[in-house]
């Protein structure tokens, strides 16, 4: 183990908080689903690629400038995340076999990805991946200091909207007791296919961010899985802000870990931090 | 055990160990091994995750596991590689063992959240495993470990390897399957915490389970290192295990023996039909069509709709004949004290449901328990039931402490219960529930004089036409009754009656009071909850009174009621 020097641990850092801005943006709509709906959704993360591999489609083939993609790929996948529920509660799922269901379509979606994309790495070229910020001593890149912004203003935008408006304080209410609130005149099976919908939607802007980033692969798919969970379960099921401050936290604890030791230690830092939360955390998560 | 059984196993593992004498080619047998080898994953799986319903994502840690075990010592110690798969066995079962040992005491961790748990787990092993030097990076290779000539060819070696593992597993599928740990295991599937409270050793048979499973499937992965010959953490410790064979057990059927050797069977010749064509991706998309397809319409899996269709076009085999159990022991005389309360305390977040309460309930009497609502009358019997753990105090049942003991030994002592809102074990009849009470609780039967005991319980509280029907097949008064003769299958010393007479009509409220007085002169001593102040005073010898968890009078049932303590608990202190 050698100490890194202090530039490069603030680089470190940097990126980690940056990827950690990712790991909360993709936990964001899994947690709200998981969270409010009681749905394990695996395929967020298929859908994610799914839409990273879409805006890489619609920017190198019609120059769409790759944020103004989401205004296809968000309705589009908002409906989705509709259609989605609606199976799951036509057949009543229950959270376990959501879970089970849903790794049938990350397949369906990996193998659909394969098939019209090929199993080779891409990586989309957009004009954002040249600009960098110089801070001081350290490089700021455009594309991952945009999504950490989406991230941050997605996640206070749920939060708000759970928090004052009516529609929210209705979703949260049938998160709490779907029976009850539909009782108190609730319109709980519209509320979950609105909720199912943004869920979806908020993995296509995930997608979109990815795309930006980051290299893509269809096998990729199942290496964020591991990490977003972390972050989704340390951050508390349903609460919209708390998958990115623990995302941001795993995303720095593995910066540092990687500076420090070596970068292939780096998944020990959120799986461990996972079964840490799951043994020691009191009562329910 | 079944002969007839016994005879196909014996028949079909050797009819299938003379086919490389056949001389076929060893593409045939490379791909029967592959077929064996997935049948050993799903088939070790669903011995702890299909029977106990505790879904591991773990097991792809197991089979890694026991890969790198016979990879290491094969090929870097040079061990003969037989002797490594012994080790490639224990190491993963160990491994089990002490993650069971932690996870399975903390009743939160079940469900998705032991799921996830094992999946992280998978992870972590794989990067410990991936930066040490038992990989180190590059892998290992076996290709210089020499393959035993068990058979005339590699590939006939590697077939009968798998084809042993898959016979003996297959076996000790079926065995658990009919055996006290199979019941134990699908009663912690449907109820964990009634599962104890009947006397189910709930923990120990969970680690034996899982001890069992992770070793099969780390003698699979030991074989299958051999048979890949190179060995990296990244083709070993990836999602790709513990999903297919969560896939093929659903598929299969997860509640029956051989539903896993069905799905993983099926899903192996799936992939390899579409895999010989250069249509690899459809048939990766089909495979997850058919998960989702399975999963929402038939959620009993393959063999489990096969049975279904079989059963109702056979001949029911018959109810087992109702024996009456032999009278309760009396040890010692009527009067003396049975059970005593003392100190016991137990709060919820803050609210003090009993605070240092003493009661003692003496052989052969009714004692009534009643008191308003909220006062603590529940909390009671699930403290002396062992559902719950007193904060403080001692519960003193024949001389012996079970405070400290684990919640499975109140039913072993002697003790029954009944729940207030029925809990039946939900996927098993009538029959099956009230004869697990007798396998588990203080009586210990074997299946079959458990289930002939029970046959007559049904017919005491009224339910042997119901016996083959479903709990959710009944109606509330039938689930009472169900719940009651469940309590009295176990033959307890004291049983526990929450509330049985709730909810019943004024005619049903008559046969269950003759019933309880039948109880008590069998043998039983009875503490009786209930709020129907007719059927308490009607049945109950003396009186225990709780108010905000505190005994706040005791005694001759009449005096109780006029006891001014007690009415003004339940009506108030009058305005003077």
């Amino acid at each position: 183990m050698q100490f890194p020097s202090l530039e490069l641990l603030g680089q470190s850092l940097l990126s980690g908080l940056f990827i950690g801005g990712l790991y909360g943006l993709l936990g964001l709509g899994l947690s709200l689903s998981w969270g409010m709906l009681r749905q394990i959704n695996l395929a967020h993360f298929a859908l994610s690629f799914l839409g990273a591999y879409l805006t890489y489609q619609l920017s190198s083939s019609f120059g769409v400038d790759p944020l103004i993609t989401l205004v296809i790929v968000a309705p589009g996948f908002f409906v989705f995340g509709m259609a989605m529920h609606w199976v799951f509660a036509r057949f009543k799922v229950t959270p376990f076999n959501s879970l089970l269901v849903t790794f049938g379509l990350t397949v369906i979606i990996e193998s659909f990805i394969q098939w019209v994309w090929t199993a080779d790495y891409r990586k989309l070229e957009s004009h954002y991946a040249d600009i960098k910020f110089k801070v001081g001593a350290m490089y700021i890149p455009l594309p991952e200091l945009l999504t950490l912004l989406i991230s941050v203003g997605l996640a206070l935008v749920t939060w708000a909207v759970l928090r004052y408006t009516p529609i929210g304080k209705a979703m949260r209410a049938m998160a709490e007791n779907p029976k009850m609130a539909a009782a108190f005149g609730v319109n709980e099976p519209m509320l979950a296919l609105l909720l199912s919908g943004a869920a979806s939607a908020f993995a296509g802007v995930a997608g979109a961010c990815l795309a930006l980033s980051f290299t893509l692969a269809p096998s990729q798919i199942y290496a964020w899985i591991g990490v977003v969970f972390s972050a989704v379960m340390i951050g508390g099921l349903g609460n919209p802000i708390g998958p990115l401050v623990a995302g941001i936290v795993i995303g720095m604890s593995e910066a540092a870990t990687m500076a420090v030791t070596a970068p292939a230690w780096a998944p020990l830092v959120s799986f461990t931090l996972l079964i840490a939360v799951l043994i020691l955390r009191p009562g329910k998560i | 055990m079944n002969k007839r059984v016994l005879t196909i196993f014996v028949v079909s593992g050797a009819a299938l160990a003379v086919l490389p004498l056949l001389k076929l080619p060893a593409f045939y047998e490379s791909f029967l091994y592959l077929v064996f080898h997935w049948v050993v994953l799903a088939t070790s799986w669903n011995i702890l995750s299909g029977y106990s319903g505790y879904f591991s994502f773990g097991h792809g840690a197991f089979f890694g596991l026991g890969m790198y075990t016979t990879a290491v010592l094969a090929g870097k110690f040079n061990w003969p590689f037989l002797y490594t798969l012994p080790m490639a066995a224990l190491v993963p079962a160990l491994f089990g063992v002490g993650l069971g040992a932690v996870v399975f005491r903390l009743r939160r961790l079940r469900g998705e959240l032991f799921g996830l748990l094992t999946l992280a787990v998978t992870f972590v092993i794989a990067t410990i495993i991936l930066n040490t030097p038992i990989d180190g990076g590059p892998g290992v290779y076996l290709s210089a470990v020499p393959i035993p000539a068990i058979g005339p060819s590699p590939s006939a070696t590697f077939y009968l390897l798998a084809l042993a593992m898959m016979m003996l597993v297959l076996w000790v599928a079926y065995y658990i399957y009919n055996a006290r740990l199979g019941s134990g295991l699908f009663a912690i599937h449907d109820d964990e915490d009634v599962a104890e409270v009947q006397g189910v050793p709930t923990y120990r048979f969970k680690l034996q389970a899982l001890a069992i499973s992770s070793a099969f499937a780390g003698v699979a992965g030991g074989v299958h290192a051999l048979f890949v010959s190179y060995v990296t953490a990244g083709e070993v410790f990836n999602i790709v295990v513990p999903l297919y064979v969560v896939l093929m057990s659903v598929l299969g059927g997860s509640r029956h023996w051989l539903g896993p050797a069905v799905g993983a069977t099926a899903i192996t010749a799936l992939s390899y039909a579409f895999t010989a064509g250069d249509s690899a991706v459809v048939g990766r998309a089909a495979i997850g069509l058919i998960l989702i397809v399975v999963i929402l319409f038939m959620p009993d899996g393959i063999l489990g709709q096969l049975i279904k269709r079989f059963k109702s076009r056979r001949a029911l085999p018959p109810l087992p004949t109702p024996v009456a159990p032999a009278v309760i022991s009396a040890q010692g005389s009527s009067g003396e004290v049975l059970l005593t309360i003392d100190n016991v305390s137990k709060s919820f977040s803050g609210v003090k449901a009993l605070q240092n309460v003493s009661m003692e309930a003496r052989r052969g009497e009714i004692l009534g328990l009643v008191g308003p609502n909220g006062s603590g009358k529940s909390t009671m019997v699930n403290v002396i039931s062992g559902l719950y753990k007193p904060e403080a105090g001692r519960i003193l049942f024949q001389g012996e402490d079970l405070v400290p003991l684990p919640s499975y030994r109140a039913a072993h002592a002697g003790i029954a219960r009944t729940y207030q809102i029925p809990r039946p074990f939900a996927s098993l009849s009538v029959l099956e529930n009230t004869t697990l009470a007798g396998m588990f609780g203080g009586t210990q039967l074997s299946r079959a004089d458990a289930a002939a005991q029970a046959m007559y319980w049904l017919e005491f509280v009224g339910l042997a036409d119901r016996a083959r029907a479903l709990p959710t097949e009944l109606n509330l008064h039938q689930r009472k009754f169900l719940e009651l003769s469940r309590a009295l299958a176990s033959s307890p010393r004291l049983v526990l009656l929450d509330e049985v007479l709730a909810g019943l009509t004024p005619s049903e409220i008559n046969n269950a009071v003759t019933l309880v007085r039948e109880i008590r002169r069998r043998g039983s001593t009875i503490i009786f909850i209930e709020h129907n102040m007719r059927a308490v005073l009607e049945l109950c010898d003396r009186l225990i009174v709780l108010n905000h968890g505190q005994v706040i009078a005791s005694g001759m049932p009449r005096e109780v009621m006029n006891d001014p303590a007690v009415v003004s608990a339940y009506l108030g202190t009058p305005h003077g």
